[in-house]
């Protein structure tokens, strides 16, 4: 087939990859946006199996279809509670990917090299696909593509150990507190000094071992990383792994010469990179305090807080509830954790049944992926129109009987806005405590992820509503 | 110190201004009480129920002026009960100072301390000594009794056997305390009520007692209430026209009418008119409370009950807490009680005087031989300002085009910095390197600028979604494994399928767990 094909091919695809994201921005037109980038998958797959280079296209598609079933059997089974894991896991597949790719061209480099070396014309002429076109390359050209190789292996390495880890900590197997080596960001700013130095040496022609030992290095680099950096920032780091991925197949892409690569790559890179971004302004802190983990240090000691926090039962939380006209939901991880969202549904159909005013406020970084609580909650067929962002309904909690804020903490912490030591300080939080009423659905007397005691715990208009969230809101439901 | 309680001399004062309770109360401050013989008897309480107390009962005015150090009453004192006042002793009762000039002086002139109850600030501290408020509330739920006395049907709707009844229509003029009682009251009785107010902010503590608020489409109804300490101000004149020819509107379908209007400092301002009584229905009733005033309803004659031409009744009654004796005595004793809480800080008898406190400064009218009425404004706001409305300032057409100018500086100014920057970049590498790399690095580029553009606008719940996609998008990479699957080196080939494996496994559950999730996305 005419590599003209192929090339009209990509076009088309990056056409319909760039619709799919732009798609995204309603809920109507995203149902059909996830279908351009099916299409667009679909045909750049077969364009580059029937394009030039390609070869062993039997084993391919039997491997695709493999990887295919797997990966449709976990997608329909994984629960939605668990899809900022599942989303970390593969993540870390393209990165290992990423890997492989290009130590696979290093290997070509080296055997084009060799063959060029011992002058096998035949061997040459007898080259095929990727490695056909390492052999025309000039030195300068070989410069670059090493260039770009080691970036590709460095950065698919960072995603790879980083994504196993954020898989780890979402999905409870690695403790998800900050934890750092001894030395710290010195070992981590170490590996990267050294892994320049092996840049340069492997520049030299110093072999294939720089590149092994530099993928090694970024392997810690990623694990040393995440484990360094709390739960509370993972919709950070998941949406910067997001971004990871998408540079590394960028690298590869022009590693290899491969426009559609390095459009994707691209894509996906800056849309990781702006959701980083936003999840990060959302908190407000830099994205380097988030990358380098924990929270900052405070300037003094924070306020003391007085006070007790007064227990409600399910009966005074079904009294309020029922005098109650108008209730706005504030839901947060503990409700991911404890599955309560079908139970928050039906309590919301209830509620709207008796003629009150449900809304849900959902703070952006609410849960442990961007939009996390949305995804839940349409899940649970909550309609999408009631749920509200923070900025839509800030202004409307004075105005509001009920707030129930379930397993939700430091984003309703009026600290970040009344206690000027407090490490969140300045992080535009929920303003629950202007409503009516506060009740408050927590496990236990505990601090959320960041440590930091909750003031709205003991004010005078919120009770606290203990213990598993899902079982609270279920004794609720016959008592509306 | 003593405290003591004479009969009301005013004619038809039934209320007494301490009650058993009350003085049970104030013996814990350590106060002695005295009560004048026959004092409660009107608002049914008896001397025995005082001595069971252990109140002193004194046989005469005279016996009680002399004895007690303080005395609380209800109305104003009388000339004569002025007269007994001696530089020692302290009254407290309501005084009405701005219009009982004479009274003034002739206190003044006593040297006697002066607490005026209709002069405690309105501020939440001092709510358990208004008596203003807790009067009012029982004028206006015995204003809903009184019409009802004298209309002749029934306030809620019914359906029976012997036919259907319609509700009664009841219209509340002034949404003060006396107003909402009334309200409340009406309502729970079965009326459709209505409710008008100057103030367009009392429209909720309206609609929160039942009633619906009658609205006046004016744009000048903006007053703030929390300037003038929650009372009404006087309305320009356009105001009041348009206010009439709402009532005018009403006046026919009105079955009771009940006006509380009143402006501190001033005669009631006049609200129905002659007018409007001629269009009203025959038997319906009018009770109004500002009669004492002048009345807001033309009509009214205080203190008495008239019937119009057309047969509506006007209930002009000044009394009616008076007329409920027995539930206004223990109220106001209950407010007595409260202020003398304040006067007696240490609880052990001893008055303390305190001409700092704000809530004492502002009811005390005359102290120690002076004048002290009008107090200064209290150094608590009643009630706090509303928070003024955010309205951005107009931006006059020079100001707005001046902000875009330099807006547009600014940002021209950082892109120009920017472009310099990259393409200073850009043409670095291109001094070094290869034209092949250069050609890729531009649709580089230009990817990443479009994947910027597109990604502002994707909708913030969609977050999730945007990730999954980007995952399995992402999985492109499959394309650098397929170019290296056909290659002669069997490690190669070994390491491109591994990819291969894993970007299928990548694109078919990213594919697929982002249609899942979008596929829940429904409206209500």
């Amino acid at each position: 087939m005419e590599y003209g094909f192929t090339i009209a091919a990509y076009v088309v695809a990056a056409v319909l990859f760039i619709l799919s994201l732009g798609g995204l921005s309603g809920q109507e037109s995203a149902k059909r946006a996830v279908w351009y980038g099916i299409v667009g998958m679909a045909l750049a797959v077969f364009a580059t199996l029937i394009g030039p280079g390609a070869g062993n296209w039997l084993i391919s598609v039997i491997l695709i279809a493999a990887g295919g079933i797997i990966g449709w059997y976990v997608a329909n089974r994984v629960q939605m509670t668990g899809m900022p894991q599942l989303v970390a896991a593969m993540h870390s597949l393209v990165g290992l990917a990423a890997v492989f790719i290009g130590l696979n061209a290093e290997i070509e480099m080296v055997r084009v090299a060799a063959l060029q070396a011992a002058g096998d014309v035949a061997a040459l002429d007898a080259l095929k696909g990727f490695a056909l076109k390492v052999a025309e390359k000039t030195p300068a050209e070989i410069n670059i593509l090493k260039v770009e190789v080691f970036l590709g292996v460095f950065i698919g390495a960072v995603t790879f150990t980083g994504s196993v880890i954020a898989y780890g900590k979402l999905a409870g197997k690695v403790d998800s507190k900050a934890k750092k080596l001894p030395g710290g960001h010195i070992l981590n700013a170490g590996a990267v000094i050294l892994s320049v130095v092996l840049l340069f040496m492997y520049l030299a022609g110093a072999g294939s071992w720089t590149l092994l030992v530099m993928a090694a290095l970024a392997f810690f680099i990623g694990y040393h990383l995440i484990m360094g950096i709390g739960g509370a920032d993972m919709p950070v780091v998941v949406s910067m792994l997001n971004s990871y991925s998408g540079w590394a197949a960028a690298a590869i892409g022009f590693s290899l010469s491969n426009d559609l690569l390095i459009v994707v790559g691209a894509l996906v890179g800056s849309s990781g990179a702006i959701l980083s971004y936003i999840m990060c302004k959302a908190m407000n802190r830099s994205f380097v305090s988030v990358i380098l983990g924990g929270f900052g240090n405070t300037t003094g000691p924070a306020m003391e807080v007085e006070g007790e926090q007064v227990a409600i039962d399910a009966d005074g939380v079904a009294n309020v509830l029922n005098e109650a006209d108008s209730v706005i939901i504030v839901p947060g991880y503990g409700m991911a954790v404890a599955q309560a969202q079908q139970a928050v549904s039906e309590l919301t159909r209830k509620l709207r049944g008796a003629g009150k005013e449900v809304r849900f406020a959902i703070h952006p970084v609410a849960g442990r992926l961007p939009g996390h609580m949305n995804v839940l909650l349409a899940e649970a067929k909550v309609p999408y129109d009631i749920v509200l962002e923070m900025d839509e309904i800030n202004e409307d909690f004075s105005d509001t009987d009920v707030v129930i804020v379930i397993g939700s903490n430091d984003i309703v912490n009026p600290a970040a806005q009344e206690d000027p030591n407090s490490p969140i300080a300045g992080m535009p939080v929920l303003e629950v405590w202007k409503a009516k009423h506060v009740i408050v659905s927590k496990r236990g007397q505990g601090t959320g992820y960041s440590g930091i005691e909750n003031p709205l715990f003991y004010k005078e208009n919120t009770r606290m509503f203990y213990g598993d969230a899902k079982n609270s809101v279920d004794s609720l439901l016959p008592l509306i | 110190m003593k405290i003591g309680t004479p009969t009301e001399t005013f004619s038809g004062e039934n209320r007494v201004a301490m009650t058993p309770d009350s003085a049970t109360q104030l013996q814990k401050l350590g106060h002695e009480c005295l009560v004048q013989s026959g004092a409660g008897m009107a608002a049914g309480l008896t001397d025995d129920a005082y001595r069971a107390a252990g109140v002193t009962v004194v046989d005469s005015a005279d016996a009680l002026w002399s004895q007690a150090d303080v005395i609380a009453k209800v109305r104003p004192p009388s000339d004569e009960e002025i007269a007994r006042l001696t530089p020692e002793k302290t009254l407290i009762s309501f005084f009405y100072p701005g219009s009982n000039e004479a009274l003034l002086e002739a206190s003044k002139s006593t040297g006697a301390n002066v607490i005026a109850m209709d002069m405690v600030p309105r501020i939440s501290r001092a709510q358990k000594m208004d008596a203003l408020s807790s009067m009012a509330n029982i004028a206006g739920y015995r204003a809903v009794i009184e019409a009802g006395n004298n209309f002749g049907r029934f306030f809620t709707g019914q359906v029976t056997a012997a036919g259907k009844v319609p509700p009664a229509k009841v219209l509340v003029v002034g949404a003060g305390v006396a107003g909402l009682a009334a309200i409340g009251t009406a309502t729970s009785l079965g009326a459709i009520t209505y409710a008008f107010d100057v103030r367009p902010e009392v429209a909720e503590q309206i609609e929160s007692m039942g009633a619906e608020f009658v609205y006046l489409d004016f744009e000048e109804q903006a007053q703030d209430g929390a300037a003038t300490g929650g009372y009404a101000a006087p309305s320009s004149p356009e105001f009041r026209e348009k206010q009439l020819e709402k009532f005018r509107e009403l006046a026919p379908e009105m079955d009771i009418v009940i006006t509380t209007a009143l402006i501190p400092g001033r005669d009631a301002p006049v609200l129905w008119t002659k007018d409007m009584v001629e269009a009203m229905k025959p038997g319906s009733v009018i009770v109004d409370l500002a009669a004492e005033r002048g009345g807001n309803c033309e009509l009214t004659v205080p203190d008495q009950k008239i019937v119009s031409d057309n047969g509506v009744t006007i209930v002009g009654y000044t009394d009616f807490p008076s007329r409920m004796a027995t539930q206004s005595s223990t109220l106001y004793a209950t407010n007595i009680r409260h202020m003398m809480t304040d006067l007696t800080p240490e609880k052990d008898g001893n008055i303390f005087h305190n001409m700092e406190d704000d809530v004492i400064r502002g009811a005390t009218v005359a102290h120690a031989g002076e004048i002290t009425f009008p107090p200064p404004p209290p150094k608590v706001k009643a009630i706090a300002a509303q928070k003024p409305r955010e309205k951005p300032r107009e931006l006059t057409p020079e100001e707005r085009r001046a902000e875009e100018v330099a807006l547009f500086k600014a940002q021209t100014r950082q892109q120009v910095t920017l472009l310099a920057a990259g393409g200073a970049l850009v043409l670095i590498a291109g001094l070094f390197a290869p034209a092949s790399f250069l050609q890729h690095f531009i649709v580089f580029v230009l990817a990443c600028f479009v994947g910027f553009q597109v990604i502002w606008g994707v909708a913030h719940s969609l977050h999730t979604p945007l990730m999954a996609v980007t995952n399995a998008i992402s999985s492109i990479i499959i394309l650098g494994a397929l170019l290296q699957i056909g290659s002669g080196s069997v490690l190669v080939v070994v390491l491109a399928a591994l990819s291969v494996f894993m970007a299928g496994i990548n694109i078919f559950g990213g594919f697929m767990v982002t249609r899942r999730m979008l596929a829940m996305f429904q409206k209500s």
